[in-house]
This record gives structure tokens, sequence and C-alpha cells, in this order.
């Protein structure tokens, strides 16, 4: 069914698709504004005690002696203890999944034993009554260490000459190779070959709310319940029981307002699974908050990827063939249970993604180093697949002196060609590339640009134009993980129940994390049902209430958990009318339920309001035929199948000026022209671009992990590390183009990705254009005044 | 990130001031806007907080006959909002909207600032070009500091224990003065990667070395390009996270460039 079927109302009326495709504000908005959110921190528990870690001052070093001596006569400590003692409480992981051949990692602990692994790795808990006493007796614990080779340089990982971990005979933590067959034969018979090597700094993604979690063990059921600011509680309530050994149904995981998370809360985190551990072991709540220096130095990072890209292009501009090398350094263990093989994998999957050619060629190469860990962060993949593409696509129209829109729109798939299959394997069920181009031409309107562009030349004045076509993995099925043997659910679902009041309540295992998906499950369930948005209320982020679920994650809350609520929402309405038909003694077929009532479907005239049949139902079933019973709560679950992922396309560009004095870029406009399928709340829709925009202006211009060649984190605070601010961000113009998906009935793909994905390759494709004429050119992200004065030889 | 245990004291007066400030490991607390985070990341731990925003009469603009004496716990938002300082301080008008944020320039203090003397701050550098002067006082007496002799190294001035900033005084501009302020942040609010403030003859520099330097050599020349010549010879300037000394030194030319442009128009 596609969607036809979105007429969530009877036929003719204005309110056809009911509240989808309206720009409802989020009802969760005003709380937070309020201040009356519920962070983890904002929990008050009786006894809870506080716990910090003491973490490795180096990047590789053996743990001699720990001495806790001192620490323990510090005043409200409650107990110091190293690796050995919490392992005792919780077993170790690896991060490993079956469908990444080969891949590798050694079991990880909740605090490191015998030797620490990077700069930050937590090799003892302190805790205390309060979290300033915790640091206190942090500052009086005594070590002893034995510096170890550390490898902090992804070739030299590579190459192997000192081993991190002894058990494994190299540094590579996963490789894969992806050959289409005639890739030489292609590069032999072309015109044209261009080559480049791109660089993506390694950065994080700095959440509002640092990672927490308050653990609390109840020793007389054997029960744990942990609030955390996570956005998979399911996969957590099976992480801790797993690892902590109490039966799954035992464990409940909460996840209340989350402050932010974009892929940093997705991951088992050591800090995390000792803090549960701690509670387990001392019988009482215990509560961990990163602060945000311990943010920077253990939060998982992102990209850091080094890659060789060839592209085969024949005269007339036709791109022939893409060949690829890729390599990625993830920090000394591999992230459970997602593992750090993802990201790399993805860039083979991905590159190349818009266009038509049919050779495709790819090396990668995933490496262990001595430093933080990394794993999937907002994009996943794609701003390095992207930026690498669309770098060498302009690099080629250069060369054959082509407008960078003409040689796109020459070689991006036909918008009539799909189903689709792109040669490194994946499919496409239906994308817009030229509708979306000619969209973005129009928005911006190019050709003027252009025009403009060459007339300021003449005056000096620097300014760039790029642009980034794109494609996304969103909606994935269970090819992403659960294949792979990873306990992570690809489906989600959602209970609606009416209230004999009249009101919806909504439970699905989406979680929120500050976007709105509880907001558009309103507009949804709203429109399902026949009710007006006052009427709902959602409740989401519960193991011990909501259906089983993935959560949120890879462009996934709308287009899957949203089809549970809708399919959830047709299925209430029909249980709705069939005991209305009763009471009324009316065919149920010529009911309906419009403006909180049950109404005449052809006359549309009331006949009932709702609270009447909430009423009847659940107070006076006596009146109802003997044979019946209403069934006024129903479950309704989703999961993508017919394609691995749902891919979403669209196409960014980026106007900059380049000071060639100071290397400073200014962002002068950004657009992005997206098709993210059935767009349900286009506020909504546009900020999560314009989000993931400035994300992604953050890898291209600001945002990067520095470490020393020791291994040291350089500028791990919000002083030295440069978050994009709104200060220095240009306008994002936002457009769609709509495709629905026709595997479900609500029709949505991801979008909350987007916007990450293509920015750094459009502000790239912005800063090389801008520099043409000088001759320069940058390809190492981010692009600091720093780099770009290199590139113009004055620095 | 919870600061290490303190003793606080806001006093009312001076005297009583001067007084706390004779324990041994006093603090003196202004806006709090650095000595705060500086605390909560355990990188000093005084034992008594001595807050002084409470003192009468250092909360003053006054023009006076010839200067203008800004009292120590004068905010950075009171002195950008101030029809005074445009009027006779304009180099100082121009540098505050660059200090930090609107709700730091709310708690941070001129005083403050100068007696941390953090190489890449704004005020430092005018008071520098400005010839301001700075009134120290102690609990038995007062005594007055020219600012190019106030700043002595990284993070380092004339203060003495138990000495308290008070004011400091800024002549007014006259008819013929001129004045610029430029700086280069990589992000509106960010300390300077390298700034200049420029009264009439004095160029002084901040986030090019340890404390404001005066470039010495630059101002005395006739021609922009000799000034830019001679720049190396009066900048060394240290490289931060993202900037080599090179690169520092290039964009102290540009800097110089445009002032110099600026000043000549
Ligand atoms: C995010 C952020 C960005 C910032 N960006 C900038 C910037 O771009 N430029 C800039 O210049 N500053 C910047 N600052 C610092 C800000 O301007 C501070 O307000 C200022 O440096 C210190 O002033 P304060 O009143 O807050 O002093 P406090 O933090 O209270 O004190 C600072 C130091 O001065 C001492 N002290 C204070 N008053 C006196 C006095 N009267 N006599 C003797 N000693 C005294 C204190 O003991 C302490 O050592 C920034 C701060 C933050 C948090």
């Amino acid at each position: 069914m596609g969607k036809a079927e979105l007429p969530l109302h009877a036929p003719g009326t204005k309110l056809d698709r009911g509240y989808i495709g309206q720009s409802v504000p989020r009802p969760n908005a005003q709380r937070l504004l309020q201040g009356r959110g519920s962070y983890v921190d904002d929990l008050r528990f009786p006894r809870l005690a506080h716990v910090v870690f003491y973490r490795s001052p180096h990047a590789h070093a053996k743990i001699k002696r720990l001495d806790f001596s001192k620490g323990l006569k510090s005043e409200g400590v409650i107990a110091i203890l190293d690796g050995r003692a919490v392992a005792e409480y919780c077993t170790p992981w690896v991060g490993v999944l079956a469908h990444l051949k080969g891949i590798k990692s050694p079991p990880q602990h909740a605090i490191a034993i015998e030797r620490a692994c990077w700069q930050g790795e937590a090799v003892a808990a302190v805790v205390a009554e309060t979290r300033a006493q915790a640091e206190d007796a942090l500052g009086l614990i005594e070590a002893e260490w034995e510096e170890l080779p550390a490898v902090i340089d992804m070739q030299e990982s590579l190459e192997g000459k000192k081993i991190i971990h002894k058990e494994f005979a190299d540094n590579i933590c996963f490789s894969r190779q992806h050959d289409t067959g005639g890739v030489d034969e292609a590069f032999a018979a072309a015109d044209v070959v261009v080559e480049e090597t791109f660089e993506f700094g390694r950065h994080t993604g700095v959440c509002l709310e640092g990672r927490a979690i308050l653990a609390d063990y109840n020793a007389a059921e054997h029960s744990l319940t942990v609030y955390h600011s996570t956005q998979a509680p399911h996969m957590m309530q099976d992480i801790f029981s797993r690892h902590l050994g109490i039966p799954e149904a035992s464990v409940r995981v909460i996840a209340r307002d989350v402050g932010g998370s974009f892929g940093i809360k997705v991951h088992v985190y050591p800090d995390e699974m000792a803090t549960a551990a701690l509670s387990v072991m001392l019988r009482r709540p215990v509560k961990f908050v990163a602060d945000r220096l311990e943010s920077f130095a253990t939060d998982i990072h992102a990209r850091e990827h080094k890659v060789k890209i060839k592209m085969a292009v024949s005269r007339t501009g036709e791109i022939l063939a893409f060949d690829l090398d890729d390599l990625s350094a993830i920090g000394p263990y591999s992230v459970y249970p997602r593992t750090s093989g993802i990201e790399g994998n993805q860039v083979v999957n991905l590159t190349g993604g818009p266009y038509k050619h049919r050779k495709y060629r790819a090396k990668l190469n995933v490496v262990f180093t001595n430093k933080n860990v990394t794993c999937q962060y907002r994009a996943v993949g794609h701003p390095i697949a992207v930026a690498l593409t669309e770098g060498i696509v302009d690099k080629a129209a250069a060369k054959l002196g082509m407008d960078p829109a003409e040689f796109r729109r020459k070689n991006l798939i036909p918008d009539d060609a799909y189903p689709y299959t792109f040669p490194s394997g994946i499919k496409f069920e239906r994308l817009s590339h030229h509708q979306t181009l000619n969209k973005l031409l129009d928005l911006m309107s190019y050709k003027k640009l252009r025009e403009e562009q060459e007339v300021l030349r003449k005056q000096n004045i620097f300014r760039g134009i790029g642009l980034a076509a794109m494609i996304e993995v969103t909606n994935p099925s269970p090819a992403f993980y659960g294949v792979g043997g990873a306990r992570i659910s690809a489906q989600d679902g959602a209970t609606l129940r009416l209230e004999p009041t009249g009101m919806v309540t909504v439970m699905c295992s989406v979680t929120e994390q500050g976007q709105g998906t509880e907001g558009i499950f309103a507009q949804i369930a709203a429109s399902a049902v026949g009710v007006s948005m006052d009427k709902v209320r959602v409740i989401t982020g519960d193991t011990g209430v909501t259906p089983y679920g993935g959560g949120t994650w890879a462009s996934r809350g709308a287009g899957i958990g949203g089809e549970a609520v809708l399919l959830a929402g047709r299925a209430l309405r029909s249980n709705m009318l069939e005991i209305a038909s009763k009471i009324l003694n009316l065919e149920k077929e010529t009911l309906d339920i419009g403006n909180n009532a049950i109404i005449g479907k052809l006359t549309q005239e009331k006949k009932m309001p709702l609270e009447e049949l909430g009423r009847v139902a659940y107070f006076r079933p006596d009146t109802l035929p003997m044979d019946f019973q209403a069934e006024l709560t129903v479950t309704r679950h989703y999961t993508p199948r017919q394609y691995g992922f749902t891919f979403t396309n669209g196409i960014q560009a980026s106007l900059v000026e380049v000071d060639p004095d100071t290397g400073f870029v200014k962002l002068l406009k950004h657009w992005c022209v997206e098709d993210s399928g059935t767009v349900i709340n286009p506020m909504l829709v546009d900020e999560q671009l314009r989000g993931g925009v400035v994300q992604g202006i953050g890898a291209a211009l600001f945002e990067e992990c520095l470490y020393s060649p020791e291994g040291q984190l350089l500028n791990g605070s919000m002083a030295d590390y440069l978050v994009p601010m709104s200060g220095e961000m240009p306008d994002i113009i936002c457009a769609h183009v709509e495709t629905p998906t026709l595997q479900s009935q609500l029709g949505a793909k991801g979008v909350g990705e987007a916007g990450t994905a293509g920015a750094p390759g459009a502000v790239m494709n912005a800063i090389n254009d801008a520099l043409a004429p000088l001759n320069a050119r940058v390809t190492a992200m981010p692009f600091t005044p720093e780099r770009i004065l290199r590139a113009l030889a004055k620095a | 990130m919870k600061a290490p245990a303190f003793a606080y004291v806001k006093p009312a007066s001076l005297p009583e001031a001067f007084e706390l400030l004779q324990h041994p490991n006093a603090k003196i607390l202004a806006g709090g806007q650095s000595l705060i985070p500086s605390l909560n990341m355990r990188l000093s731990s005084p034992e008594l907080l001595v807050d002084i925003t409470g003192l009468p009469g250092l909360s003053e603009i006054k023009v006076l006959n010839g200067f203008v004496r800004i009292g120590t716990l004068v905010t950075h938002t009171r002195i950008e909002q101030s029809p005074e300082i445009k009027k006779h301080i304009p180099l100082l008008a121009q540098a505050v909207p660059h200090i930090a944020h609107a709700a730091i320039r709310n708690r941070g203090t001129i005083g403050g600032s100068l007696a941390l003397a953090d190489p890449a701050a704004e005020y430092p550098a005018c008071a520098v070009a400005l010839e301001a002067v700075f009134i120290l006082k102690n609990k038995t007496t007062e005594r007055r500091v020219k600012a190019e002799q106030f700043f002595k190294g990284l993070f380092e001035t004339d203060l003495k224990p138990g000495e308290i900033l008070t004011a400091a005084e800024f002549p007014v501009a006259g008819k013929s003065d001129r004045s610029v302020f430029l700086e280069l942040t990589r992000r509106q609010g960010d300390y300077a990667i390298i700034g200049l403030a420029v009264h009439n003859s004095n160029f002084v520099y901040f986030g090019a070395g340890s404390m404001p330097v005066v470039a010495k050599n630059a101002s005395s020349k006739k021609t922009l390009k000799e000034a830019k010549a001679a720049l190396a010879k009066d900048l060394n300037p240290p490289a931060d996270l993202y900037h080599s000394s090179a690169t520092k030194l290039h964009l102290a030319g540009v800097l110089l460039e445009r002032a110099w442009n600026m000043l000549t128009t």
C-alpha cells in the first residue's frame, strides 16, 4: 500500500491528511522551555552515591600499582575500586559482528585491568556521598605506571611495527575489499583520470546534556532500574541484563528527557557499565554524569579517515569508475555492540552513490590506535563518502572545463531508473536526484550567483560555490545489525489506548532526544484516530511501559516508529468504530471519527462524543451485546524488510567567501533540497536539516580532536575544541521533494542525518571554488585558516 | 568539575577586604568569569575567596579633568553601553564587543580582566595603547602604575599580595587622536588568535606574546612596507593549538596593513 492510503479522515474533508504535513509545534517544547525537563541529573534519590573515575594519564601504560589508602580516608568516600573488583560484577564484552567478516577486538572491561589503552580510560572508580567529595578523593589516588609504546598515527598502526594488543598479529581491526571487476580496464580506457587524497579530522558530537546514568539496584528483588540518557533503552536493558547477570525482565531502563545524542548515546560505555555494576555491588543508587572534560576524552569520537580516491571519466564527462582506498583509525577497541567497523564500511558502500557508473573498487583498513575510541556519530560514514565523491567530481569537472552542476546532471542516476542496484551492492527503491538538482539550482539562482562570482573576482573578492549531491541510509532493516548477531532491534512497536475521557495515550519504543519524535507521533496518532492533538499523550523511553524496539538511530524514528503508530492508530480507530456501531446500532461502514466524535461518514454529522464511547466501553459494557468485547488498547509493530535500507537523496550548496590574506572562510549562505519521502512536520524536518548542516559545517571548518604525538588530547574543553556557533552560521534555506517510500503506509523516510552528510562536502567544494583563481586547493578537514594559508603559500 | 572546598566572604568595606586578604591563601573574586572556571577545573585551590563585588565606590565611570576613571567593578556590559566611554575612549568602546559573549560580559569586570592579564585579552592591550594608569591599593598605601609597567609576563602583573586594583584611568581622546581596533577570531567571542589596538602611534598587539606587545619598530616606520618588514623584530608570537608562530606573524602583518590603511584614509 502506498501513499494513496494516507487520507486519514473521510475523503473530501479538508483534514485529508490530518496533521501530516503541518508544522505543528511540538507539545513537549513548553515543558522543556519552562525548565520542567527531567534529565538524569535532575533526579533526586535517597542514599544516592556519586561515582567519578580515575582515568589513565597515559595513552598506553601498564598499571603497576594503584594505592587508594589516602583516598579511602577522605571525607564522604564510600568505596574506591579497581578493574578487578568491578569485573566480579560485570563481565567483559567484545565489539564484533558476524557480518563484518574478520572483524576483531579484544575483550573490554568496565574498568581497565592491568593496562590502559588510551588517555582517559578509567582505571578506578571512586564512590562518595557527593560528587565534590568523590573528586577530592580522586586527587588522593596514587598510581604507578609503566609506559608502553603507544601507536598514535594510523599509518604507523597499519604498518604494524608496534602491536597494541599482544593477542593479535597486527593492528587491523577490520578490512574489506570490494570489486565489481573491470575497474582497471575502465581506467585504461578513460580520457581523464583524476586523483586526490582527502583527510578527515577526528571529531565528536558535543551533546548539550553530557552522558548520564543513575543505576538503582534493588537487592530484595534482584532487580535493576536504570535512568539513562540513552537512545536505545531496550538495547541497554539486554546489555545490563547479560553483563550484570540480572534476568532481562528484572531490568528496567528509563530514558526521560535526553539533551541531544547524535549517536553519542547509543553505545556501551565502560564507565556507565561500571556505574550499574557499582549499584549492584553497593546495593544503593549510584549516579555518574560525565562532565565536559570527561566527555571530550571519553564520548565516542568519529571520522579520522585518510582516503585516496581515483575517478575515471570520458572526454564527454561521463563517470566510468571509482577506485577507493580508505584508512581509518578507531582507538584501541571496537565499540560494543555496534562495532567501530561500520563507518569505514559505509564509506565503501556509499562512495559515488548518486552516480550511474558501473565499475567500482574499494579497499578499507580500519586500524587500532592508542586514542579514544571512535564509533557511529550522526551520518556515519556519509560525510566522508559525500565529500570524497563530490570533491573528486568537482576536480573532474574543472579538468574538463565543465560547469559542476552540468557535470552532475550528466552523471546522476536518472529519476526513472528505479529500482536500482548500485555497484557497491546497495539497492535504491526510488530516488529523485534530478528533481532535487533542478530545485536547488532554482532556489539558489545558480546562474546569477556564478555571474556575480565572476564580477567579484575581478575586484579581488573570492567567493566560491560548492555543490554536494548525496544519498543517505535511513530506516535500516535487520540487515544493519541484526543479521550480524547484535541484539539490536530493527523493528519498533506502538501501543495506542483510548482513555475513558476520549484521550489517546501513545506508547512507542522510539525515543525522544530533543528532536521532536514525540511531537510527530502525536500528529500521526491524532490523524490516524481522528482526534485533535490536544487529546494525545505520548510516552517513550521506558522499557517497563512501551513495546519492544530499537530506539533512535540511523534516521529511523519517523519512518519506523511513525509507521507503527500509524498502524496502531488505524487499528484503534477501527475498534472504536466497532464499539460505536454497537452503541448506536448503526452499520460500522456508515460511521467515521472526526473532531473527537463519532460522526456519520457521509453527512459528517456528530453522532456521539468520544468520551461517551469511552464511558460505555469502560463503565457500562453491560449495555453492549453479550458476545462483544471492546478492545481499546492496540499494539502494532513495523520492520522495513523489502530493502536493506530506505535510501533518501538530496543535494546541498554552500556559498562562501575566502579571505586570502587571513585564510578565513565566511559562510554566506547554505541551501539544502532533500527528499525524505512524506514530510510529517515541515518545521521539524527543516530544523533537523539545519542542525545537521551546522554539525557538518563544524566538521568542515572547526571541529577536530587534536592529539599530541604521545597520544594526549590537546583540546578537550569548550574553550579549545571549537564547536560551530550561531554567529558564524549562514542562513540555511531548505526545500523538499517528496517521494514517499512505498514500503510503508506513512511513506516517511529519514532525515536526521542528511544535513551532516552533505554539508562538509559542499563547504569544501565552495572553498576550493573560491581558491581556484589563486591556484590553491585544500583537502584536509577541518579547513583552518592555517591550512588555507598554507595552501596559498602564506604560512 | 566541582571546585575544591573553600571559604567565601563578601566584605562591605575596603579595610575589611584588606584584612581578609592578609590570609596567606586568599584570592580576590570579582566577576568570577575566569576564576570560577579555573576552580572548577581544579587548576587552583584558594582557601578563601574574598568577593569584592559588594565594596562601595569601585563601580563608577567618572569623567574627570582630561581623563576617565573606570572603577574596577565596572562590567564589560556597562562599558559597552556607556555613552561617556564611546565619546571619550573610542578604542575601548570598539574593543569591548569582542570580549566573550553577552552573559559573560554581564558579569566580567574590567579590573578582573586587567588583573588576570591574559595575553590574548582585549583590555590590557588597549590600556597599554592608551597609556592608561592603574590605581592599586593595599591596607596602608595607594600607588599609581602605568599600564605598560603593570603587565609583567604571562598572567603576571605588578600587583602585590594584599593589593587590590581599584580603578584604571584613561586619557580623554582629543579631536586629532586616531584609534583602530582589530582582532581575528574564528568564532565571535573567542579569545583573539591575534589582535591589534592602535592609538595614534602606539601599536599594541595581543595574543602575540606573553603580554601586550608594543610594536615599537614597526610603528616608527614611515611606510607600510618598512613597517611590515620591521614587525618580525617586534613580535615572536607563540604558536597556539591551531596556528603556528609563522602564521600568527603573517596575520599580525595583515592587521598592521589594515590598521595602517584605516589610519591613513
Ligand atoms: C567563555 C569565556 C570567554 C571569554 N572570552 C574572553 C575574551 O574574548 N576576551 C577577554 O578579555 N576575556 C574573556 N573572558 C574572560 C572575561 O572577560 C573575564 O570576565 C575576565 O577575564 C575576568 O574578569 P572577572 O571580573 O570575571 O574576574 P574574576 O574571574 O573574578 O577574577 C580573575 C582574576 O583576577 C583577580 N582579580 C579580580 N579583580 C581584581 C582586583 N580588583 N584586584 C586584583 N585582582 C583582581 C582574581 O583574583 C582572579 O585571579 C572569557 C571568559 C569566558 C568564560
